[in-house]
């Protein structure tokens, strides 16, 4: 599944990195600690996150991952937009909270666990 | 006893994400040259540059406290100030310890250690901007247990501090302080005494926030006392 056919499906407002929605997503991760992320996201993954602050760029991109979601709606900082329109990494933003977010990701296929 | 103009929270260019130019003869510089009597040392989970700063703050006159911002297992960063290089080395030792990871200077930044001259001696290849796995009760009572000061570092930021990771502040862990980083915060959360601090990245920030203590001597014994406000000891309010 790409990125792109997910931000069609939920919604999803695309703030930054729009040049690789074409990313292929192959399973997703949900965590708001960076140290978490850096050790257990697996790559390709959509990391879905509170975090706005810069660092969350860095460690995607130190991961691999396929782009970031910022539930309930949350604004990125700015210097965190510049970030990631710089590596390259797609920053959304869902207007629904983690649960609900992470519910219909996985109703629509795609899983938290890689066989 | 005096009043004492103090930065308790400056990084150097061993921090990642603090710029190169925060090297260790200019950091002292641009303190004294800011009206600091005394600034901390506080780089994430290193002290390792602390030496060189303290030695080109002397002839200036300037005091330099040791510290660290230890990051904490739910990512609390806290900061710990030591009496002396003993409890800094073993603090040091303790969260070395307890921190995994290799830096990728490429997506976090350089991490240099250099001497009082600016000179690169090395680069650290520790995952410094990670989390340790100790968690926030452990590192207040490391830093304790080392005759240490732990301040929970800017309370009024949206990331990284105590409040924005876990909402509240337990009473229970001992805090000797907050660090506030703007004009946010007014009043001081939970009743714990608040010290106004730069959190300096770059050399235009150092001392653009201070404390002003009414102590004797820029020591760890002297700031705790005015912390406490015990022995005519306390922080002088701005006007």
């Amino acid at each position: 599944m790409t990125l792109y056919e997910i931000v069609q499906s939920l919604q999803l407002e695309v703030r930054a990195g729009e040049g690789s929605l074409s990313n292929e997503v192959r399973g997703g991760y949900a965590s708001d600690l960076l140290s978490d992320v850096l050790a257990n996201a697996q790559e390709g993954d959509l990391w879905v996150t509170l975090q706005t602050h810069q660092n969350t760029i860095a460690v995607a991109s130190m991961k691999g991952l396929a782009g970031i979601v910022l539930v309930n709606g949350r604004n990125p900082e700015i210097d965190t937009l510049e970030k990631a329109e710089e590596e390259k990494i797609p920053l959304l933003v869902s207007a629904l909270p983690s649960f609900e977010l992470i519910g219909r990701l996985c109703q629509s296929g795609l899983s938290g666990i890689r066989r | 006893m005096r009043v004492l103009h103090a930065d308790l929270h400056i990084h150097t260019c061993l921090s990642p994400c603090a710029e190169t130019g925060m090297s260790p003869f200019t950091v002292a510089r641009l303190a004294r040259q800011r009206g600091l009597d005394v600034i901390a040392i506080c780089d994430h989970n290193s002290a390792e540059n602390v030496t060189a700063v303290r030695t080109a703050a002397r002839p200036i006159g300037l005091a330099v406290i040791g510290g660290m911002e230890i990051t904490s297992q739910e990512e609390v960063h806290v900061l710990g100030l030591f009496p002396e290089d003993g409890s800094l080395a073993a603090a040091q030792a303790v969260v070395y310890e307890h921190l995994a990871g290799e830096n990728d200077p490429d997506m976090f930044g350089e991490q240099l250690v250099m001497n009082e001259q600016d000179e690169v001696i090395k680069s650290n290849h520790k995952l410094l901007i990670g989390a340790t796995d100790l968690t926030l009760e452990d590192v207040v009572q490391t830093i304790h247990e080392l005759g240490g000061l732990a301040i929970a570092s800017h309370v009024d930021r949206p990331s990284f501090s105590v409040i924005s990771q876990l909402g509240f502040i337990p009473q229970s862990l001992g805090l000797d302080a907050v660090e506030s980083c703007s004009d946010r915060v007014s009043a001081s959360p939970e009743g714990l005494p608040m010290i106004s601090s730069s959190d300096a990245h770059r050399p235009g920030q150092i001392g653009t926030r201070c404390t002003r203590f009414l102590i004797d001597d820029p020591t760890i014994a002297e700031i705790g006392m005015a912390l406490k406000h015990v022995g005519g000891r306390r922080i002088v309010m701005e006007q």
